[in-house]
């Protein structure tokens, strides 16, 4: 576990002040941008743009795990393989100890890729099928430690995998010999095996049941803890976010609305997509009694966004104003937490109003 | 079940098991189940617990072979479904008892509009019934499930709209011709927690205004808890808990089922700081292993000498029956220190 540091706050402020103070986080993400062309017709035109990551900034500290929430298509999955460049970046900034990482050439980049590494969702369609389980996870150390003989990279790969859960005799089957959880196992023990600082966990533990997930996060905590790993745990089940990481970012559309540490987030969240995302979780038993604001509409199309506030068409405390300019991210109530709404408190007046209407009536 | 009348659908002893090069894999084994008019009944458990082809056996949409029921019988208004001839089982299908489906994409038809295959499902069953008439029934029932500007999207083409408005599409499609049982299998897995508590809205208001029954299909405890009036959980092809909602997640008796409660990250978890979650070890064992013991006793903590033999269930509180020898009315906590701080290796 890391303490809080004062780089919480993506605001740009906050990191001059950080660089300052000579602090450099381990990865520090400027306004990176990622717009997509949509061509069309014969030529190929562009006709315009998905802005899928529309800059967003956060930084991730050693040790620390970063949670990433928002709804399909509001660009998380873009921005995990943006950062990794998976998917190059149309513009910004992505620091890794201080390196900067988008001006770097491809075979100038490779050791930062045995730092950083990811896991996916899919643990089917992540596996090589025709590659066994030795294979797979020794392929990072044939590229990454073409120095390491054949015999300690076959012993570190069976140590990883008894370290992930599995038995180390199975390193010669084939993925599909195992269950989901097994093969999110193989995954993750791929991920560990070029010692990596950094870890992207796309949906890593979203496919799995309760049981087998439970045993997942802890697996992920146990060894966050061993080796001072830092995720950017990208999810959409928000009580798992909660479980597992120190500070939530959360996105809607391409921008990051709200920003805090996770127990400022969940315990007082503030923007009102935050609130309508947290309401919509349901119950955890049929006696609980819980705020409910069922959130009508869908997110609109990222080709042509809204200008302004983008959650302004279903936004449930919406003024006249909402639609002229993006709101900034604002400072709100502790340090490091910031809101991209200037009228939070909008949210427990009207529903307080409408909840004394309901019980007048 | 507090009505006094028969219940709408009974299930007795249904056993559905798959001839496979390996072996016969007994998916459904011998569980019993009914549902009453009007009530929301769920079968919750992992995958490959046999929830889903519980369902597709009542609907008898299992291909013989390598499916075959072995044994049992599904009491739908008053006959059993498993006797019926397909032509009788048509007419149930699709009239009577209604389907969604987990993947709203993969149950449409991409070729055609919308409206058409809503329209369509009221055309199968009223063969009388002009194009125009059945069309009027699409438009209004597309309304009813809340889908803006019906007339419109009528005219779209599945991939031309989100999976919350496909599975509206596909539920009002399953309520044209006003069945009396909704099966919802995993209704609202595929969808993001803002649209799925839109539909579950839906489904509770159709409840409502239809006295529609539903049979809820689902690993979702979440979903159980607000929409279920009595669960039953499954496991390995048996149930191994029932009872009303509000008791089974009051007095979880089951191992099964008080590690699967436990198993999920706490709300508020980060108010008192990081800690491990609960785990159930190891894993469900193959359908075609199973065997004629508690079929928890590999996982379950509290396994002894009993546990060789299979577990009647048994009512041990009221409305509340157990298959397990050794939980008892009080509860007894299966997972109190025992596992929280093992490995959680498979």
């Amino acid at each position: 576990m890391s303490e809080p540091k004062s780089s919480l706050t993506p605001a740009p402020q906050h990191t001059r002040e950080g660089f300052a103070k000579g602090h450099v986080p381990l990865l520090e993400v400027r306004e990176l941008r990622k717009f997509f062309p949509v061509k069309r017709g014969l030529l190929s035109r562009v006709v315009g743009h998905v802005k899928a990551v529309h800059d967003i900034s956060f930084s991730i500290e050693k040790g620390e795990t970063l949670g990433l929430v928002g709804e399909s298509g509001c660009g998380k999955t873009t921005a995990g393989r943006t950062l990794l460049r998976l998917i190059e970046p149309t513009s910004g900034s992505i620091a890794f100890r201080g390196t900067e990482l988008t001006r770097l050439r491809q075979a100038q980049l490779r050791p930062y890729r045995r730092e950083m590494q990811i896991i996916f969702q899919d643990p089917y369609g992540s596996l090589n099928p025709r590659m066994t389980v030795e294979q797979i996870v020794g392929e990072g150390l044939v590229i990454h430690r073409p120095d390491m003989t054949n015999a300690d990279r076959r012993a570190k790969v069976l140590d990883l995998l008894s370290r992930v859960g599995l038995q180390p005799a199975s390193s010669d089957r084939y993925p599909h010999e195992f269950s989901g959880g097994q093969r999110q196992r193989i995954g993750i023990a791929r991920a560990l095996a070029v010692d990596p600082a950094f870890i992207v966990c796309d949906e890593a533990v979203s496919a799995l049941d309760v049981s087998v997930q439970a045993q997942i996060i802890n697996l992920l905590m146990d060894l966050q803890a061993e080796r001072q790993l830092s995720y950017l745990f990208i999810a959409h089940d928000l009580a798992v976010v909660e479980h597992i990481s120190q500070k939530v970012a959360v996105m809607y559309l391409g921008h990051i609305v709200e920003y805090a540490e996770t127990k400022d987030l969940y315990s007082r969240p503030r923007h009102p997509y935050t609130r309508a995302l947290l309401s919509a979780i349901p119950r955890r038993s049929p006696d609980e009694h819980k705020e409910r604001k069922i959130l009508g509409g869908e997110p609109p199309s990222p080709i042509n966004p809204p200008p302004g506030c983008p959650f302004a068409p279903r936004c449930p405390i919406v003024r006249p104003d909402c639609a002229d300019k993006l709101p900034e991210l604002l400072p709100a109530g502790p340090p490091g937490h910031v809101v991209r709404c200037p009228y939070t408190d909008d949210w427990d007046r009207k529903l307080g109003a409408e909840k004394q209407a309901k019980t007048q009536s | 079940m507090a009505e006094n009348n028969a219940p709408l659908l009974e299930v007795r002893d249904l056993r559905t098991y798959f001839d496979t090069d390996i072996g016969v894999a007994r998916a459904v084994d011998g569980i019993t189940f009914s549902i009453g008019a009007g009530e929301c009944v769920a079968l919750v458990g992992e995958s490959g617990c046999g929830k889903s082809v519980t369902s597709m056996s009542i609907m008898r949409l299992l291909p013989t072979p390598p499916a075959r029921i072995a044994s049992g019988q599904v009491l739908f208004e008053g006959r059993d479904l498993l006797k019926c001839y397909p032509d009788e089982m048509c007419a149930v299908r699709g009239s009577r008892i209604a389907m969604i489906f987990q993947e709203p994409q993969s149950a449409l038809n991409p070729v055609f509009t919308v409206g058409n295959q809503v329209a369509e499902a009221y055309m199968v069953h009223h063969p009388d019934a002009r194009p125009r008439e059945a069309w009027d029934r699409a438009l209004e029932m597309l309304k009813s499930v809340g889908i803006p500007a019906p007339e419109q999207r009528a005219q779209d083409y599945p991939h031309q709209l989100s999976g919350g408005m496909k599975q509206r599409i596909c539920i009002a499609m399953a309520l044209i011709n006003q069945p009396k049982l909704l099966i919802a299998d995993e209704p609202t897995t595929a969808l993001d927690v803002t649209i799925q508590a839109q539909i579950l809205d839906l489904l509770r208001s159709l409840r409502n205004t239809c006295n529609l029954s539903l049979l809820l299909i689902t690993h979702d405890l979440g979903v159980v808890a607000e929409m279920a009036d009595r669960t039953f959980i499954m496991y390995a092809g048996k149930i191994v808990e029932s009872g009303t909602t509000s008791e089974i997640f009051a007095h979880p008796l089951h191992p099964y089922t008080q590690g699967l409660m436990r198993a999920r990250p706490d709300p508020g978890s980060s108010q008192r700081g990081r800690r491990r979650l609960a785990v159930i070890p190891g894993m469900v064992p193959a359908a075609t292993q199973f065997k004629d013991d508690c079929r928890f006793r590999a996982r379950c903590p509290l396994s002894a000498e009993k546990c060789p033999t299979e577990p009647p269930l048994e009512e041990l509180r009221p409305d509340h029956r157990v298959a397990c020898w050794y939980a008892k009315p009080e509860g007894v906590l299966a997972w109190e220190s025992t596992v929280i701080d093992a490995q959680g290796g498979s």
